[in-house]
């Protein structure tokens, strides 16, 4: 049984760096929105997550599935250098966003994460209006301009779906929107700063089903644009929205594939009873 | 059988929970008389000397008669000064404690100490400050040896509430702000301190109103006796409130004659502290209102 397992995990890999290299030859070139090599990463002497690999190589939703406590939001918050500010974090591998280190000396954490995104698991809007939330990324960046912080604002806002809902309202507090609007206004708020990956941390886990509906067309919209990774603990969700999908187990990535694939014939029996409902 | 035992039980837990509950309530009523008669006191015995004149004139007459408007502005002054200086620092050490520094050995050895300075009795402070500012710093008796000294007393005071206000800034707009590619000193500029800027308020206003009140701070530093003109420069000594009313009720040569003189001042200097302290009640509500709205 737990040689099947074994095999099962190797055969996984294996087959995951094969699809890797299919897609490779025919782009020809090696532009990746995200590449991530054998990261390991360490809470103080606690290892959190294994040899992970990733290649994200276009546009779209690519969700993050797992147990609790599986490293998928420790990976998530790798990608936009948020473990940062966590003491006693320390971290081994490649991990690139468009060819560049994020971890090398030289690269301004700043440009990173105008550039990387990210919208959080509760909303958490500023204690400010509507409008200085969604103006707060561009002013910190320098921008003093009215007419373009209005342009920037109503196009976050149109870009989150929720400019018909508070165009007459900008000036309140954003903590008096509900907590789907919130979510959204925050998803706007990350717009504001033209970020070209957007990460989301389960960003429905504290919200109703007909916000979380909303929330996922939005997503779907956005994914033209944007490349959407999103950790989330709802399979449904997962299969509705994304275009791959990576399992996480133990900080391990078990497997990464298109969601079609993983949800229909997953190659691992971890995979396989995850999404069966059979833990988790 | 078994349920009359309960019943016996539970009559013997109502009868002392009903001791402990008049207890509380009576230590209570105590702290509420022994207050109300300090106020009373002050009051009916300072109430009768409280006019214009008492309020906006010098002492004359070996200071028998006339007013105590040296003293009130003595205090003004030197509050000002201590104001100047421990707000600041105290802010600034409290950011630094709070959102820079790594938290470790160091900073609870900071924070320890910083306990510790608050327990230190206020003379010594007082005795501190000569040697350092009027000594060693060539202040000499002065405005700014005094603030500096009451400065010091406050500073553990001031650096405890900023911390306090700073902690309570949920860790969810410093994260998103973070996530947005604010640095540092703009997160805390722009999403932490507008909303810990109100309980650092309150807190520096109610260590204020503590210093104001003190004597052995300011006895060796810088509070005069008796001057016959006001302070014109911060190198200048000073009358204030709390050492005149020491010298009035323990000083004087004619303790008697001056003992309305001496609850007069009681009373100002009370009514000012309860100025100072009712400022940072009014500015604590207007702070949760501001939370309540969510600006």
């Amino acid at each position: 049984m737990m040689m099947q397992i074994l095999n099962g995990f190797k055969n996984g890999i294996s087959d995951a760096r094969h699809n890797v290299e299919m897609t490779e030859q025919p782009n020809g070139n090696n532009y990746c929105e995200v590449k991530v090599e054998q990261l390991n990463f360490y809470y103080g002497s606690k290892q959190a997550l294994f040899n992970v690999d990733i290649e994200v190589k276009e546009k779209g939703v690519a969700a993050l599935i797992g147990p609790s406590g599986c490293g998928k939001s420790t990976f998530l918050r790798v990608l936009n250098r948020m473990n940062d500010l966590i003491p006693g974090t320390r971290l081994e591998g490649m991990v690139t966003v468009h060819g560049e280190d994020i971890y090398d000396s030289s690269m301004d954490v700043v440009e990173l994460r105008k550039k990387v995104g990210m919208v959080f698991q509760q909303p958490n809007p500023f204690p400010k209006s509507i409008y200085d939330n969604v103006a707060y990324g561009p002013r910190i960046h320098g921008l003093k301009n009215k007419i373009m912080l209005n342009q920037i604002v109503e196009e976050s806002l149109i870009g989150g779906a929720l400019w018909d809902e508070v165009k007459d309202r900008l000036h309140e507090p954003a903590l008096a929107l509900s907590g789907g609007q919130q979510q959204r206004l925050c998803i706007a708020r990350a717009l504001a700063v033209q970020p070209r990956i957007l990460l989301m941390d389960e960003p429905t886990s504290a919200i109703d089903p007909i916000a979380t509906q909303r929330i996922e067309d939005l997503i779907r919209d956005l994914c033209k644009e944007y490349t959407i990774i999103i950790v989330t603990h709802n399979m449904q969700q997962a299969a509705r929205i994304s275009d791959f999908t990576g399992f996480f187990f133990q900080g391990e990535m078990i497997e990464w594939g298109k969601t079609a694939q993983i949800f229909t014939k997953p190659e691992d029996q971890r995979t396989e009873d995850y999404i069966t409902g059979r833990f988790g | 059988m078994k349920l009359n035992r309960r019943k016996n039980i539970i009559a013997e837990w109502r009868g002392s929970e009903l001791i402990g509950y008049w207890l509380l309530r009576l230590s209570l009523l105590l702290v509420l008389i022994i207050l109300g008669f300090i106020i009373f006191d002050i009051f009916s015995k300072g109430i009768g000397v409280i006019n214009w004149e008492f309020i906006t004139a010098a002492p004359r007459v070996g200071m028998t008669e006339g007013g105590i408007f040296p003293a009130i502005i003595g205090t003004f002054y030197v509050t000002i000064i201590t104001v100047a200086f421990a707000v600041p620092l105290g802010v600034a050490a409290a950011i630094y404690l709070n959102e820079y520094a790594i938290q470790g050995t160091f900073t609870r050895l900071v924070r320890m100490s910083l306990r510790n300075l608050a327990g230190v009795p206020s003379i010594v402070f007082g005795l501190f400050g000569m040697a350092v500012f009027v000594k060693l710093f060539g202040f000499g008796p002065s405005l700014i040896a005094a603030g500096f000294t009451l400065g010091l007393l406050t500073l553990p005071v001031t650096v405890t509430a900023a911390e306090e206000a700073l902690i309570t800034v949920p860790r969810a707009y410093r994260a998103g702000s973070f996530a947005l590619g604010a640095t540092r000193w703009q997160v805390v500029r722009t999403v932490v301190l507008p909303r810990a800027i109100p309980g650092i308020l309150t807190g520096t206003i109610l260590g204020l109103a503590r210093a104001a009140g003190e004597t052995a701070p300011i006895l060796a530093t810088g509070a005069a006796f008796f001057l016959p003109y006001l302070p014109d420069s911060i190198k200048s000594q000073f009358m204030a409130l709390p050492y005149h009313l020491f010298i009035m009720s323990t000083q004087h040569h004619a303790l008697a004659i001056v003992r309305p003189i001496a609850y007069g001042t009681a009373l100002v200097l009370v009514t000012l502290v309860c100025i100072l302290n009712l400022a940072a009640v009014l500015l604590r509500k207007r702070y949760r209102d501001r939370v309540a709205k969510g600006l």
